[in-house]
């Protein structure tokens, strides 16, 4: 059987002012159904642009190398595809969406992501009801659902809105990017509850951050050390730790 | 006008035979403008943008007297009026620019007549400097005049104008509102029909001191059609006029206005929308005129173009010497869909007065490639998202009406014929 998710030599790179920026230089990374993995690393190595690039945002392009996802090429597949396909990609800086009600929008998300999935859609009122459930186990006040997506929200409000749209989205694998960055003590206990909920053999996740403390409560079965473009150290959760009292420099050190 | 047309009287041809039978003075005068300059080409500055060739092409016939009763009422089901919120609403409807009793619910509290009896032409029209005005004037058959007295307030009133053209028909309605001293009034105008035809309005609006007149305007003429409406309007001190014209029909459309802050304190807003596609064509004109001080105006109008369409935008705020302390703001955006879609903008501040705070700006764009991507990671599909964001950049526009039944009424109206799947429409 194939993995769950399997990364081999991505490459990728972005126009960046007309200058062609190499950014991924060969990611391998294999991800097992039911675990959740961390990577870390310093500003720069290419971690969001991994994440971007397995959501499909099309300014990337991918040079070489190939992405498995539930035995599928995932990258020939639409960014709303990999959406049905079970992909969710929690953004580091969630877009804000004038004039588009949220409750409406994940309605329109969940609904589009059932059809393709060959699944019954949800009428308003089963809808409603299962977003208010998902919001409140967020500790999310009723009214955000009524607001524009994301406009006026916090930086944490917008950061509960993206797990309370990988609640109701049900995906079997979870990018969160950088989730954590900006999130106080209590909301950030709130949002790896979030996470945690998810949890089942059939879900994963890759989470990218720079801190420990969200690991803390999400006890990743694996953590990354991604420098320069490539995944340059891999362990268990004891890394975490030793990241964090020593940095980077001897990862860095011993790739070179 | 400064027309320079070789043979006014060419442009002219497609009304001639109906010019013939024209005996009242007013008439007279107006026809002797237009015979004068003929309809303005696009060496006329405030016709830079939009040409009238498509009037000068089709021979339109007055429309008969008789109307298809059937269809009206179709009509009026699809824009909503019957059903619903509007279901209730007193409504004058005319077709083909007649009055049509059968279908209409006057007002209670408001004073109705019509052109056709009272032939009584307002005041504020200029034919002669106002081709449009001066066709209508010419032509006008019908129309009605509705009064608030002081103090009334006559609630929500519809005003529909239905077209049917099996052949080429124009039809010049000659309308006005007039509120008295703290009046109020909601008016809600529907323009739609079937066929080739020229729906050629002029409406004059006049609020008097503390009145209130909020004026939705919803033109979803038939795509075939020509439509080109002359507002008037004049505001007395501390008197409000709250407008709003939401462009989606008609191949050819001009939507004018000439509002005028008369007296201090008078509030005026002018904004819109429009959404077009394939060869539509979509002119939103206006001159807002502070002549008097301490009055305030707004305006903001938001375009989406689409297909080869193209969307016109002409706003002139002009304040005299004597309007100190105006504040004046004024905001045109356009949203292109298409690499062949056009927006022309031409703002205009024309200002003699010294203490004034008067801010101006025009956004042309696409869609936002991060506002699509982020729609399309969450599962929605590219077409819908694109629906989503369009929907949303009008919508905010329409959240300027204030009255919830006449926005709903708009809402409805585009969601027919731009539908967008996943929401409820």
């Amino acid at each position: 059987m194939t993995q769950f998710l399997e990364i081999s030599g991505l490459c990728a790179r972005i126009d960046a002012d007309g200058q062609e920026k190499e950014i991924l230089r060969g990611v391998d990374l294999t991800i097992p159904p039911g675990e959740v993995h961390a990577i870390m690393g310093p500003n720069g190595c290419g971690k969001s642009t991994l994440s971007y690039v397995l959501a499909g945002r099309e300014e990337y392009e991918v040079t070489a190398g190939s992405v498995q996802f539930h035995g599928q090429d995932l990258l020939a597949m639409e960014p709303e595809e990999r959406a049905a396909a079970g992909l969710f990609l929690a953004f580091q800086s969630p877009i804000e969406l004038p004039g588009v009600n949220n409750a409406n929008f994940l309605r329109t998300a969940v609904n589009a992501v059932r059809r393709a999935r060959g699944q019954e859609e949800l009428d308003a009122v089963a809808f409603l009801k299962a977003a208010r459930e998902a919001a409140k186990s967020l500790s999310m006040a009723p009214d955000m659902l009524k607001r524009n997506v994301n406009v006026g929200f916090s930086g944490g409000e917008k950061k509960r809105n993206e797990v309370l749209q990988m609640t109701l989205l049900q995906p079997s694998f979870a990018i969160l990017d950088e989730t954590d960055s900006g999130l106080d003590v209590d909301a950030l206990r709130i949002v790896a509850e979030g996470v945690n909920r998810m949890r089942s053999p059939e879900f994963s996740a890759l989470v990218i951050t720079h801190h420990k403390r969200l690991l803390d409560y999400l006890k990743p079965d694996r953590i990354h050390v991604m420098a320069k473009g490539r995944i340059i150290h891999s362990g268990g959760p004891e890394l975490a730790e030793q990241i964090d009292t020593e940095g980077y420099t001897r990862f860095l050190a011993e790739a070179a | 006008m400064n027309a320079i047309t070789k043979n006014p009287k060419a442009t002219l041809q497609s009304f001639e035979a109906r010019f013939d039978t024209i005996t009242d003075q007013t008439r007279k005068a107006a026809l002797g403008a237009l015979h004068r300059v003929g309809l303005p080409d696009r060496r006329v500055e405030e016709w830079k943008y939009t040409g009238l060739r498509f009037l000068t092409e089709t021979p339109f016939a007055a429309p008969a007297q008789t109307y298809d009763a059937a269809q009206v009422q179709a009509e009026l089901d699809r824009l909503g009026v019957t059903h619903g919120p509007a279901e209730a609403l007193p409504r004058l409807v005319f077709v083909n620019g007649l009055y049509s009793a059968e279908f209409s619910r006057k007002p209670a509290s408001a004073e109705v007549s019509f052109f056709a009896q009272t032939k009584s032409f307002g005041v504020q029209a200029c034919p002669d400097r106002d081709p449009l005005t001066a066709l209508n004037t010419t032509l006008a058959q019908d129309g009605v005049t509705l009064s608030v007295p002081e103090n009334g307030d006559a609630g929500h009133v519809l005003l529909i104008s239905i077209g049917q053209a099996d052949a080429p028909v124009s039809f010049h309605p000659r309308h006005a509102v007039a509120l008295a001293e703290g009046a109020k009034l909601s008016l809600t105008c529907i323009q739609a029909g079937q066929g080739r035809y020229l729906h050629n309005p002029v409406l004059e609006v006049s609020v008097a001191a503390r009145a209130e007149l909020q004026h939705v305007t919803v033109q979803a003429e038939s795509d075939d059609a020509a439509s080109l409406a002359t507002l008037y309007a004049q505001v007395d001190e501390h008197g409000s006029y709250n407008s709003f014209v939401l462009g989606l029909g008609a191949a050819l459309a001009r939507h004018e206005v000439h509002a005028t802050l008369a007296a201090s304190h008078a509030q005026v807003h002018v904004n819109g929308a429009q959404r077009l596609r394939a060869r539509q064509h979509g002119d939103l004109t206006s001159v807002i005129t502070h002549a008097a001080p301490d009055c305030i105006s707004r305006q903001t109008v938001r375009n989406v173009l689409d297909g080869q369409s193209r969307g016109v935008f002409q706003g002139k705020v002009l304040v005299e010497r004597i309007a100190q302390k105006t504040d004046g703001y004024q905001m045109n955006q356009a949203l292109l869909l298409s690499e062949q879609a056009e927006i022309d903008a031409k703002p205009e501040l024309e200002i003699y007065a010294d203490d004034v705070k008067c801010s101006h700006g025009a956004t042309v764009g696409a869609l936002d490639e991060d506002q699509m991507f982020y729609l399309r990671s969450r599962g929605v599909p590219y077409a819908e998202a694109r629906q989503i964001l369009i929907h949303a950049f009008l919508e905010e526009a329409l959240a300027l009406i204030p009255d919830e039944t006449a926005r709903a009424l708009c809402s409805h109206i585009m969601a027919q014929r731009f539908p967008v799947s996943g929401e409820e429409a």
